[in-house]
């Protein structure tokens, strides 16, 4: 084992995987954390805290990942590299795992043009594989990135994402493979709508034995109504949501919209089970995290297993 | 080139409003080629100001010149003769040649008349785009001759990232993803492989990370 991740522990015992996501309140409310982080709680193995997601201020992902911690959640730090460099990474690095945390996302994000600071400069001292890089050399060597010796090094299980709707498409395989190489331990996919393009996907990851390197979730959201799915596929960069989706939540009365997103997610989630390479599922319901449990339960991954 | 477009008039006319007197000097290097500082803009730019002077009930005096170079202490003296008949100086030229008037003149104000942008290339007649970011350690040679940090939003060295859509830039529908235009251009050179060859953490030193910069060529150093 690479570090005391619950999540690692699950994912090396060979059973499905499931993460979840809880984005910090904008303001200094901890209830609201703690009341998303209640309602995952017994059904994720552990559970994202996003970093400043869509570019917009919330509290920081390390200061929600504690109140997770102290509720006896597995929580994933995500970190993003458009906010800061290398010395502030590395620091916050040390105090997540000296709270405790194990898990963590590496993560570019996304640019400041999409959210409420649009004037604010992007650091990017580094990329999300150069921070996976980092984050590994912190593990395995003990060493700063600078070089220096880390007393107590941070044992972290070492996360990124890959989007296999992103273009080109033909260089996505190849990605996963440099971020394999940096040192990713698990990756979480942006959420897939198109699970034929997903196949293609995984097919030419399995064709290079990429999945046997690297555990792979596949990336999950509930869509609540047709609007949703339309704003998904026009305004959401990097994300592909076919027509057909768009038509069969749309299909249905506004007010059964949400139950038809919800079993839409399970139905993927049952033939994603099937794909090779698939090793758990990562469920994002943004700001509906209610619907976490159902879904899970739904999609036979209870109970989760104690590790 | 360095490129640069002129600032706002509103602008201009608040810098000299208090002045009789001015020097407007233009620049016939990179501010001339990308038609923001040359002798037409210039000319253009004095005209402007003096009317609007004029709509305001007072009298503006301009001396218009336009020099080789304002990067250059040598094509600088040029203005010596002229520094004592104005009141300020308003330079057209990229901010290099801000600075090296007010190097050179400690007693007389200098404005600057251009908002200095990029070091890029003409893509056509009337569009420039950026192209280098003067890192000081040129990573080219790994990229198929398109630069990453000048010309990915994220300045990704490793991309792209999730936001590539049909080549363009998630941030904006007509920037090019720079990646995307990598990826191109290795698949031409028959050099894919290169992509998967991670570029290391950059060492921001030789960039704007170890302050300002200098180079002194001991070979013509006087």
């Amino acid at each position: 084992m690479k570090s005391e991740s619950v999540l690692e522990k699950v994912l090396v015992s060979g059973q499905l995987a499931v993460t979840s996501e809880c984005g910090p309140p904008r303001g200094a409310v901890p209830e609201i954390i703690k009341e998303k982080a209640e309602l995952l709680k017994d059904y994720a193995d552990a559970v994202n805290v996003t970093d400043n997601q869509t570019a917009m201020v919330r509290m920081s992902s390390f200061a929600a990942c504690v109140f997770l911690k102290q509720m006896g959640l597995n929580p994933i730090l995500q970190m993003v590299t458009r906010d800061r460099n290398r010395l502030a990474m590395q620091s916050d690095i040390l105090g997540a795992y000296a709270h405790g945390i194990d898990t963590m996302l590496c993560l570019s994000g996304d640019h400041p043009h999409f959210g409420d600071h649009p004037e604010a400069i992007n650091v990017h001292d580094l990329d999300s594989i150069q921070l996976i890089q980092m984050v590994k050399t912190m593990r395995d060597e003990g060493k700063f990135q600078g070089g220096a010796d880390i007393l107590n090094p941070p044992k972290m299980f070492i996360g990124a994402a890959a989007n296999p709707f992103a273009d080109p498409f033909e260089l996505r395989v190849a990605r996963l493979s440099k971020k394999i190489n940096a040192g990713v331990d698990f990756i979480q996919t942006q959420c897939i709508y198109n699970i034929d393009k997903f196949e293609k996907w995984m097919k030419g990851v399995t064709d290079r034995g990429l999945h046997k390197k690297v555990y792979i979730l596949a990336g999950i959201t509930p869509m609540k109504s047709a609007g949703m799915a339309r704003y998904m596929k026009n305004k959401v960069p990097g994300m592909d949501v076919p027509d057909e989706i768009i038509k069969r939540i749309a299909d249905v009365p506004q007010k059964k919209q949400a139950d038809e997103g919800i079993k839409i997610c399970i139905e993927t989630i049952q033939r994603l089970k099937e794909v090779e390479g698939v090793s758990g599922f990562h469920i994002m319901a943004i700001e509906w995290e209610q619907k976490v449990p159902e879904i899970i339960e739904q999609a036979g991954l209870l109970p989760r297993p104690v590790v | 080139m360095i490129t640069a477009e002129r600032k706002p008039m509103e602008e201009l006319t608040e810098y000299v409003k208090n002045h009789d007197r001015i020097l407007l000097v233009g620049c016939n290097e990179c501010v001339t080629v990308c038609a923001a500082g040359g002798r037409k803009e210039v000319a253009l730019l004095a005209s402007a100001l003096q009317m609007d002077a004029m709509q305001k009930g007072k009298t503006l005096d301009i001396t218009e010149i336009t020099l080789e170079r304002q990067c250059d202490p040598e094509y600088i003296e040029e203005l010596t003769p002229h520094i004592d008949q104005v009141d300020a100086v308003m330079s057209m030229a990229c901010g290099c040649g801000v600075q090296e008037i007010a190097r050179r003149f400690k007693n007389t104000p200098v404005f600057p008349a251009v908002n200095t942008k990029f070091m890029g290339a003409s893509e056509r007649q009337g569009v420039w785009a950026e192209r280098c970011q003067g890192c000081g350690s040129c990573l080219l040679g790994l990229t198929g001759g398109i630069c990453p940090i000048a010309r990915c939003a994220k300045r990704l060295l490793n991309g792209p990232c999730g936001g590539s859509s049909n080549g363009k830039c998630e941030i904006n529908p007509d920037l090019d993803c720079a990646w995307q235009l990598i990826w191109d251009r290795l698949k031409a050179l028959g050099m894919e492989k290169q992509y998967e060859e991670i570029i290391p953490a950059k060492n921001w030193v030789s960039g704007r990370g170890g302050g300002p910069r200098k180079i002194i060529r001991e070979d013509l150093a006087e």
